[in-house]
Formats: C-alpha cells, structure tokens, sequence
C-alpha cells in the first residue's frame, strides 16, 4: 500500500442498533498525517463512527479502510499501527504511569521510549505515583501516552477534552498538536467548536449519522454566500449583504455612500465563521 | 500470515501480563486480604475450637481447601472482571495489539497462583499443626484442583455478565458465595443434614470438590471412588465456560 493512499477511507458507513439508526450512510476520507475533526452534537453519531474504525462495533452496512485493513477483521498487524484513545477507557488504580507504559510498550513491535512518553504527556514529575492519586487531566494525558507508546502511524481520539476545565483543555491541544508534529494522523471527535477549530487541519460536521460540511474550519463557510457585508443606514437601520464577491460590492456600496456624502457607519466585511456554519447546519438539517 | 509474531510473543505477553497481575494483587490490600487471608483465618480459628477432635479436623481441611478454590477463582474473577470491565480497563486492553489468549492466560495464572499458594499452605498446616500427615494422593490432588480451578474460574467470569455494577458486586458474589459454601459444608460434615439439602449439595461443584479434596488430603479413597464428584464438577466447568465465553463482554452496556 503506497503511502499516499488515504489513512481512513469510509463510505456509505452505516450502523443500526435495532430499530435505532445510528449511522446512516456517513462517507468521510482522512489523508496521512492530517488531523482530521469529527464535530457534531451528542448522539450524532460520532462515537459509533470511530468504534467502528477502532475495530470496537461491527458495521451494518458500508466499506471501512483503515490503513489498509477493515477493521472489523480486528487483526493484530492493525491494532498494533493505531492508538486508541477512548471516551472513558479507565487503568489499574495501582499501577503507575512508568510501568503502565512499559506494560503496553510491550504489546508493540517498535515501541517509543518510555522516558520520551513520559516527557511528552508532561508525565515526568507523577511517572511514579499511583493511577488513583492522579487528577482527571493527569489521567487523561496518561491515556495520551497509553495510545502513543507503540508509536502508531494512526491515533483515534474520542471526545480527548470533555469536562476539562480551560487549563486542562489547553494542556490537552498542546499534547494534540505535539502528536501531529510527530507525523502522526489523528482522527478526532468533538462536540466543541473551539477545540475543532484549533486542531483539526479539516472538519466533517455530523449530525444524525450523515457528514453535512466537510473542509479546513477556516474555508466551510465557503458555499453559495460566503462573505458577509454589514453597515447602518443613515436612517439607522443595520443592513447585511452577503455576496460572493465583496470587492464588487464593496466598491458599489462606498462609491453610493462617498456620492451623497455619508459615511457607512459600522461597516464590516466577515467570512462565516465555523459557528455560522455549524449552527446553520445542524440546525436545519 | 496477519499475526507474524514480529518480535512480540504471545507466550512471553502471557508472562508479562502475569507479572504485572501478581504486582496488582498484593497492592490491592482488600482484595489480598478477602481472596487471601480469609479461608486461613477459617482455617486456624476453626482448627483451634476443633484441636485435638480429629475427626472434624479431618473434615475441616478439606473444606477449607475446597472453599479456597471457590473464593480464589470464582470470587476473585468475579470481582476483577467487573471492576475492569466497568472502569473501561479492559476495553482499553482490548484495543492494544495484546493476544486475548495472552491477556486471559495471564489472569487465570494469576488464579491458579493463589490458589495453589492457598493450597499448600492448607497442607503444611495440616500436616504441622493438625495432626494430617502429606497428602495420601497427590494424584488426585492435582486432578481435583485442576479441575477445581478450571469449573469455578469459569464460572466466576460467566457470573460476572450478570452483576450490573460494581456497587453490587460484593452482594451478588456473597449471595452464591456463602450459600453454596454453607449448604457445601454442612451437607459434607454431618450425615444428619436433611436429605433435600445433601441433594442440593450434591449437585453444585463445591461439596464433590471438597469430597475429592478429602480423598485425596485426608483418606487417601482415590481417583476411582470419586468419579462421580469428578463428573458433577466436569459439568459445571462446562456449563460455565460456554457461559464465560458466549456472554463475554468487553465493556460496560451503556443502559
């Protein structure tokens, strides 16, 4: 398999739990070494996508690559190029973080160091204390390294920040994006806009089981209208535009404005944020 | 191939995951104490109100040995397999490249290390203290505890599918526990237990368990008396290790 070809491909994923349509028909394509965000609100779906890729669930229906593989064969020869970090995957409440990290650096033909893991995580100075001793964000950065210790080509990230306090959120994009500088292609879920929009280099929007949007956060915006032009009439009244070309419309609306000598009072020129977007689209799809 | 061993082999995997589950064990005081001390304790404070009656210390050590096996397979699993399976432990465990025989032969050594600690301990204080001398048949020793193991290690990870949460693991593992161990007990060291409830011991692993562990401690009857308890056991072992297998899961139902 080159190493061109995606790291994920999925598509007409679909997964039923009795009469409940978890996935229905969800198509997304993850390329090396990108960190690709699966954003949308509780119950879209999210999960189940990536359990499904993680080799966790069994597909109803639909094609599943994952680096080469299908998951659901659950091979070892794939277990061992992906790190999974899970929702809530829970540890030993007596082992600490070095020799946890030496046990599962063993499962792994090419592990990583595990003083290097350590260091990355930002594990160094409790590498030694009991899991039970750790805080929320310690032992969510132990899942981190957990999952990195074989050194995987592919990283599986489920909801990495949920109920972090900012600190710890901040702490967690840090040890992302450290990851991606290792080369690494993560697949992350969110249901936090920030969080997508901080690390992800492309987004799908979920909801329902179906991907809505999919691009880099900073260019979803891009359809039909993608800039919005906002002034106050000389009556007073907020006006907005939204046009594809701001230039042209621009000029139109300055030259009006200079040949009756009024100004275009709060004038402002946005792209659509991932917000816009995002609300826009889950809520009326 | 898809499972070239590469390096990692599923046998030394097997002796690390061992390692590690013996250095869980003795860090986890409750649980060492509960899977460990607890049938001594029996032991030694039944054996002093009992000293110098050798009749009832004939039964005694036996019973104790065969309730070891029970707690240090069937309620040690039981409460460990919830306990990881609603910490997400071992769905985590799952999603590592780790040979699931690797990951299960581990646990169960883990076992079958308590126990044959238990074991032997039983035995030296049988033979020091409790005037028993060595084993009559270690034979049948091995193949009761052998089998022993085995009927009640299954059963205790087929019993762990039905405790919802680990809040109520200890009430659902004592109500099996205590019941068995008593009816088992009783049924074994007195002729006047009611017949209904010799049947019913007669039918659960734990008094053929304790029979055979008899011959083979104390009387010396041998292998071939003790065939039908060998079966009864047998059949339990089988009854739980299709159960351990067809409802395993990996992790907690989100209901």
């Amino acid at each position: 398999m080159s190493e061109t070809s995606p790291a994920i491909e999925v598509s007409a994923l679909c997964k039923r739990y009795g009469e409940y349509e978890a996935v229905r028909g969800l198509d997304i394509t993850v390329r090396r070494g990108e960190v690709f965000g699966l954003l949308g609100p509780n119950g879209a779906g999210k999960t189940t996508t990536v359990e499904i890729l993680e080799g966790y669930r069994a597909r109803t229906s639909g094609d599943v690559s994952v680096l080469g593989h299908d998951p659901a064969s659950r091979s070892i020869e794939l277990r061992r190029r992906i790190g999974v970090v899970l929702q809530s995957g829970g540890i030993y409440s007596h082992i600490t973080p070095r020799e946890a990290l030496a046990h599962w650096a063993s499962f792994y033909p090419h592990p990583r160091e595990v003083g290097e893991v350590l260091a990355l995580a930002g594990l160094e100075p409790k590498a030694d204390v009991r899991s039970r001793r750790l805080s929320g964000g310690e032992l969510r950065r132990l899942d981190f390294a957990l999952a990195l210790v074989g050194d995987p080509e592919l990283m599986f990230l489920d909801e990495p920040t949920t109920g972090f306090d900012p600190e710890a959120r901040r702490a967690a994009w840090e040890t992302v994006r450290s990851l991606r500088d290792l080369g690494k292609t993560i697949l992350l879920t969110t249901h936090y806009l920030e969080e997508a929009q901080a690390l992800a280099d492309r987004v799908a929007i979920v909801k329902d089981g179906r991907v809505l949007a999919v691009g880099a956060p900073r260019e979803l915006g891009v359809g039909a209208a993608h800039y919005r032009v906002a002034y106050r009439e000389s009556g007073g009244e907020l006006v907005e535009r939204e046009t594809g070309d701001p230039t042209t419309l621009l000029h139109e609306l300055t030259g009006a404005a200079l040949a009756r000598g009024e100004r275009l009072e709060e004038l402002s020129v946005e792209r659509p944020s991932l917000e816009d977007v995002y609300l826009e689209l889950t809520a009326n799809a | 191939m898809p499972d070239a061993l590469d390096g990692v082999n599923p046998v030394a995997l097997c002796w690390r995951q061992y390692r590690l589950e013996r250095k869980m064990f003795w860090r986890n005081p409750s649980a060492a104490f509960f899977n460990f001390l607890l049938p001594l304790l029996f032991l030694f404070g039944a054996g002093a109100i009992l000293s110098g009656n050798q009749r009832d210390l004939n039964k005694l050590i036996p019973s104790i040995a065969g309730m070891s096996v029970m707690s240090t397979t069937f309620t040690a699993l039981a409460y460990n397999i919830v306990f990881l399976r609603e910490r997400g432990v071992l769905k985590r465990i799952r999603g590592t490249p780790l040979p699931t025989i690797s990951y299960f032969g581990g646990v169960a050594a883990n076992a079958v290390t308590n126990t044959a600690l238990q074991i032997a301990i039983i035995v030296v204080a049988g033979r020091v203290f409790f005037g028993i001398g060595w084993p009559p048949d270690p034979g049948e020793l091995v193949v009761f505890l052998v089998v022993g193991v085995v009927c009640f290690a299954a059963l205790g990870v087929a019993f762990a599918h039905a405790i919802p949460n680990f809040e109520s693991t200890a009430a659902y593992v004592n109500a099996v526990f205590l019941p068995v161990v008593f009816v088992s007990f009783f049924a074994f060291d007195s002729s006047s237990a009611p017949g209904f409830l010799r049947t019913i011991a007669d039918a659960l692993p734990l008094k053929p368990l304790i029979e055979g562990l008899s011959g083979a401690l104390v009387s010396g009857s041998g292998l071939a008396n003790n065939l039908d308890a060998l079966a009864v056991i047998g059949l339990w072992g089988a009854f739980g290790l299709y159960f351990a297998v067809r409802g395993f899961s990996w992790e907690q139902s989100r209901t």
